[in-house]
């Protein structure tokens, strides 16, 4: 089901880990849906005095697809400048991947959006001056984050109730 | 990768060799139809009649009470929606949440065509609670169906006292025992219908059988012949059910030695994995099926944890949200309330006949490595 390029990257991820001195970092996905992906960068000068990601990396809570393309998105903003990154889409990201399975293409928009998420969290710290489409992505998976957040905090609501002593078909049948 | 490590056991197994050897002369030699009447045929009738013969005196069961089907799945449907068509006067159907899908789509179709199911929960190991089987059977209620052994997790359900509790009042019984036949004994006293599928057991796929009961009619899903007793229309499959057969007769002659040996593989690998940290074990310590070993690891997600192990060649499941098509973790682990992030992280092993215990030190040896390069990876780090 996954292309031999998604299992190379699965296999060998590139950048994983977490940088140690990172200018932002841009978190999204929540435990609730199986996903999570934080995406940090390091924003430097180029000689020609562009912003620039000088580096990057990533760690991630996912599935196959989902490793792969953090490996995929890291390599693709690698060196490009603030600008270009920005134009990275989830499609550019799946492509590169030589596709990826239907069910699985929220992985390749989870990817885009971290590192949306990294370079709004730069561009706010140094109080730059945020373009249009990045901010309107920046609220729209904000909106996504908290419904998401809100998932969460009913299952584990649900697990309180579960792991208290009262639901019907426990206690009375303990183990032996 | 020079050898494969297979341990998706409940999802399939390797046809034992004795069984094919059974089988083989059923494609090319004795090919006949059941129903000619000619030596061919009859050839094939009496090869059929011995395999229903032998699988009724393992259950100890009338040859009349097995009827031959595609496999467990359509055990399943004919016993569910056999039943209901069947008595159309009691329109009430009980089963768990933790069943196999081949029982609960069939009792949500039925409820879409206007009966009422109840869907009893479990606990935290898996087990239903009997007093609520009790206090959720009615007047109307016609069958209650409930697993003997759980597939993700292994769990055993107290069959013969369900059996009891619906005999007294009068209910059919019907148990999917695809996991646990040839695992563990089964006493068939209480139950009315069983459903079993060969290939888990080191038969051939595409049969297994339905027990019915003497007494308890059923509507037919397929008509066109009346075969098995009109119960099941088509061609019989006479290799499949000769494979049946022989799987059968080998899983329970050597029942005990191949389950004594199981759970010692099972001990092994539960200490083991125990022994690494943020691990749970998912499922009943001891009311479980000798087979199956379900854990799940803090911090990693089960798809990428059995696509790092296949690397290895060693083959296994998840109950993993990623590695379903609707995205939603397995319908057992949140039922028996496992913290929705370990039922992302779960792993499902389980041994075969032909398991040896140099492939579970194999396994053991991968493991503890695979998970902490996916830890490393992960923004959740375990103990935080």
């Amino acid at each position: 089901m996954y292309t031999e390029k998604v299992i190379e990257h699965f296999r060998h991820p590139h950048n994983m880990g977490k940088l140690r001195d990172y200018s932002a970092v841009g978190k999204v996905g929540n435990i609730v849906c199986g996903d999570v992906m934080w995406l940090y960068i390091k924003v430097d000068k180029d000689p020609k005095g562009r912003e620039i990601i000088c580096d990057i990396s990533w760690e991630t809570f996912g599935c196959t697809a989902a490793i792969a393309t953090s490996s995929m998105v890291s390599e693709m903003a690698k060196g490009k400048t603030l600008k270009e990154a920005i134009a990275i889409t989830n499609k550019n990201v799946a492509e590169e991947l030589d596709g990826l399975p239907p069910v699985k293409m929220h992985c390749s928009a989870l990817a885009a959006d971290a590192l949306n998420e990294a370079i709004y969290e730069y561009l706010t710290q140094n109080q730059h001056e945020i373009p249009d489409a990045l901010k309107r992505r920046h609220e729209r998976l904000a909106k996504e984050m908290a419904s998401l957040e809100e998932r969460y905090k009913a299952f584990l609501a649900k697990e309180q109730v579960a792991n208290g002593t009262k639901t019907a078909g426990d206690v009375k049948h303990a183990p032996d | 990768m020079d050898k494969r490590i297979y341990l998706d056991n409940s999802a399939t197994t390797p046809v034992a060799a004795e069984v094919l050897e059974a089988m083989t002369p059923y494609f090319c030699e004795a090919y006949g139809n059941a129903s000619s009447l000619h030596a061919s045929g009859r050839e094939a009738r009496q090869a059929i009649e011995k395999g229903r013969a032998e699988i009724a005196a393992i259950l100890g069961v009338s040859p009349s009470e097995i009827v031959f089907t595609s496999g467990a799945t359509e055990a399943n449907n004919l016993a569910i929606i056999g039943m209901a068509f069947a008595h159309e006067e009691k329109r009430h159907i009980i089963t768990s949440k933790i069943e196999h899908h081949a029982v609960l789509h069939p009792c949500q179709w039925l409820e879409s065509q206007g009966y009422e199911v109840t869907t009893l929960d479990v606990d935290k190991t898996g087990r239903i609670d009997l007093e609520q089987l009790k206090d959720t059977i009615r007047k109307d209620t016609l069958l209650v169906s409930i697993m003997a052994g759980n597939n993700e997790i292994g769990t055993l359900q107290p069959v013969e006292e369900i059996g009891i509790i619906c005999r007294e009042r009068g209910v059919a019984f019907h148990t999917d025992a695809v996991q646990a036949y040839g695992k563990v004994q089964l006493s068939t006293d209480s139950i009315d219908l069983l459903s079993v599928s060969a290939h888990k057991l080191h038969g051939p796929k595409g049969v297994g059988f339905l027990m019915v009961r003497k007494g308890f009619s059923l509507t037919p899903l397929l008509h066109g012949g009346g075969h098995e007793g009109g119960r099941r229309s088509g061609t019989e499959n006479t290799p499949g059910i000769v494979g049946l057969a022989a799987a059968s007769s080998l899983a329970f002659n050597k029942m005990e030695e191949t389950t004594a040996r199981m759970r010692r593989l099972k001990r092994r690998l539960i200490e083991a994995i125990h022994a690494i940290p943020g691990t749970r074990l998912n499922g009943h310590e001891t009311e479980s099926l000798p087979h199956i070993v379900n854990v799940s690891f803090q911090g990693i997600e089960g798809e990428s944890l059995v696509m790092k192990l296949d690397e290895h060649g060693i083959e296994t499941s998840t109950g993993s949200a990623c590695s379903s098509p609707t995205l939603e973790p397995s319908h057992v682990l949140l039922a028996i309330s496992v913290p929705i992030s370990m039922a992302h992280g779960s792993l499902r092993i389980s041994t075969g006949r032909q398991t040896t215990r140099e492939e579970i030190d194999a396994f053991l040896d991968v493991l503890p490595r695979v998970v902490e390069e996916l830890r490393a990876i992960s923004p959740f780090k375990v103990g935080e």
